[in-house]
């Protein structure tokens, strides 16, 4: 391979041959220019070929196969029988070429070249007969894929020959002036009905007149009453009865509100036998009831029992954290 | 309902729509008291196809229904009213191309073997021209991707559907290997000649 490629091989079309250089002009070869009247038929010692003209030259073929079937095709050889030595020496000069153009070669073109002249070696070297394949040629996968790329080679030409959008045919249009809109009534759905109905109403609120009156309940008070019914019943009450239903909404929150509230102060116990079942309240000391009491109503309700303030506010405290 | 009636409003539809449009939805453009059969709008079609024999447009048959076109004859003087050529597709991309309109699905090794090159950028390419699409994977080692054309490939191309490419030479059941196997030519004796 370190044979420097001719380049009379790419400019010329004639059949590779032993060079001439010395041949009168005048007589075999058919003159392949006139210039001035004179017939040429050599190429000038100092023709210079410009290289971006054998890249364009170069660069047309679409991978070894491409190149490796320009050459067949060129030279009217018969795929099924390529003369192995003589395509793998022109394939090779392309290659060289190719590099000393410096031109990126694709890998693909060299696995080619290795392929061919392990082809041709395998050609020369005897074939042992107890070999499998035997029979085949060591052409004939070579040969597959050669076809197999014209195949599709000529199916591009096809496909490329159909009329295509925009480049053979136009699709037409003509234009509608006035156009109506035609609007199709929508199905509706019952969810869409509800929604607006759900607006409606939203909006008949806005206009609802609100009369705000001083609420006569509170929380603290609320809290008390609780407690003492707790400390009555001295056990478990079911969490329903501490609500008064005939209060209204309002009442009914406010003794939610004071049942958070006692639960927070850690006063009361809630619990439930199991998912689901009734709760049940129950004050968690006694004792304190009172304590309590005095603290939320500010009522001057003596403590029975129970510490002074200022010693039981520590230990109450102390109970908190933990 | 007259038979010109039926033919007048497919033929404007066809003209306003710019798509193509199936018989189905042809069928629909009418009022119930005077929707005809998908029978009679296809008789309406093919009588405007014979109406247009000779003249610059054409009704041609698509993946996705029928569309007038400008006949291709007159592609030439067409072409100038927008001076911008259409894009020209490179052998490599038809190539490419041809290998999965005909062996669809399929993947990028296989398209590789068969052109012996790398072919990835060309199928970025396909797809990004929404030529071709992604249309699963092999269950092979990798699971590799295998493409297959779109409907608006048929529809670029104007195909009715894939059955309508031009006949691939050389159509095998056996494939490629169909040419050559053995080789009759391809004796020993004559195989040492050649080197």
């Amino acid at each position: 391979m370190k044979h420097k490629p001719d380049l009379k091989i790419v400019v010329s079309n004639t059949p590779p041959q032993p060079a001439t250089p010395q041949a009168p002009p005048q007589q075999v070869e058919m003159p392949f220019a006139v210039v001035n009247g004179e017939p040429i038929s050599q190429l000038p010692r100092d023709l210079y070929i410009p290289p971006q003209a054998l890249e364009v030259f170069l660069e047309a073929f679409e991978g070894p196969l491409d190149l490796l079937l320009y050459l067949i095709r060129r030279q009217n050889l018969n795929i099924l029988d390529i003369p192995l030595a003589e395509i793998t020496r022109q394939y090779i000069q392309y290659i060289e070429l190719m590099q000393d153009l410096q031109l990126e070669l694709a890998g693909e073109y060299l696995v080619m070249a290795a392929t061919l002249a392990e082809l041709k070696s395998r050609m020369l070297l005897p074939r042992p007969r107890l070999e499998a394949q035997a029979d085949e040629d060591p052409r004939a996968e070579l040969v597959r894929r050669l076809q197999e790329y014209e195949r599709f080679k000529r199916a591009a030409a096809g496909i490329d020959a159909l009329p295509r959008l925009e480049r053979d045919v136009w699709p037409t249009s003509a234009q509608l002036k006035e156009r109506q809109l035609l609007g199709t009534l929508p199905q509706i759905a019952l969810q869409e009905m509800l929604l607006a109905f759900k607006d409606v109403v939203v909006r008949a609120h806005m206009f609802a007149h609100h009369h705000i009156q001083r609420e006569r309940l509170s929380v603290g008070e609320r809290m008390s009453e609780i407690l003492a019914t707790l400390g009555e019943s001295a056990g478990f009450v079911p969490f329903q009865q501490l609500f008064r239903p005939e209060e209204g909404r309002m009442g009914v929150t406010i003794t939610f509100a004071a049942i958070l509230e006692l639960m927070r102060e850690g006063l009361i116990d809630i619990v439930q036998a199991q998912a689901y079942a009734p709760l049940h309240v129950r004050a968690t000391n006694p004792g304190r009831l009172l304590r309590v009491v005095s603290d939320q109503t500010q009522a001057a309700a003596a403590p029975a029992g129970e510490p002074a303030p200022d010693t039981r506010l520590p230990a109450r405290a102390d109970e908190d954290l933990a | 309902m007259s038979e010109s009636y039926v033919r007048n409003v497919i033929e404007a539809a066809l003209l306003a729509a710019g798509t193509p449009l199936p018989v189905a939805e042809l069928t629909r453009l009418f009022e119930d008291s005077a929707r005809p059969s998908a029978q009679q709008v296809r008789a309406a079609l093919a009588a405007l196809a014979a109406e247009y024999a000779g003249r610059g447009i054409e009704l041609k048959e698509t993946a996705s229904g029928y569309r007038i076109q400008v006949r291709r004859e007159l592609a030439g003087e067409i072409s100038r009213l927008w001076p911008e050529r259409a894009a020209r597709y490179s052998r490599a991309l038809l190539e490419t191309l041809a290998l999965i309109a005909y062996r669809q699905p399929i993947t990028r090794a296989e398209i590789e073997a068969v052109r012996g090159v790398r072919s990835d950028h060309i199928i970025e390419r396909l797809l990004e021209r929404h030529l071709i699409r992604d249309v699963g994977r092999k269950q092979a080692l990798g699971r590799p991707i295998l493409y297959a054309t779109t409907e608006g490939f048929l529809r670029y191309f104007g195909l009715k559907d894939l059955a309508d490419l031009p006949v691939l030479e050389g159509t095998d059941p056996r494939g490629a290997l169909g040419g050559m196997t053995p080789t009759p030519h391809a004796s020993p004796a004559e195989g040492s000649e050649a080197v």
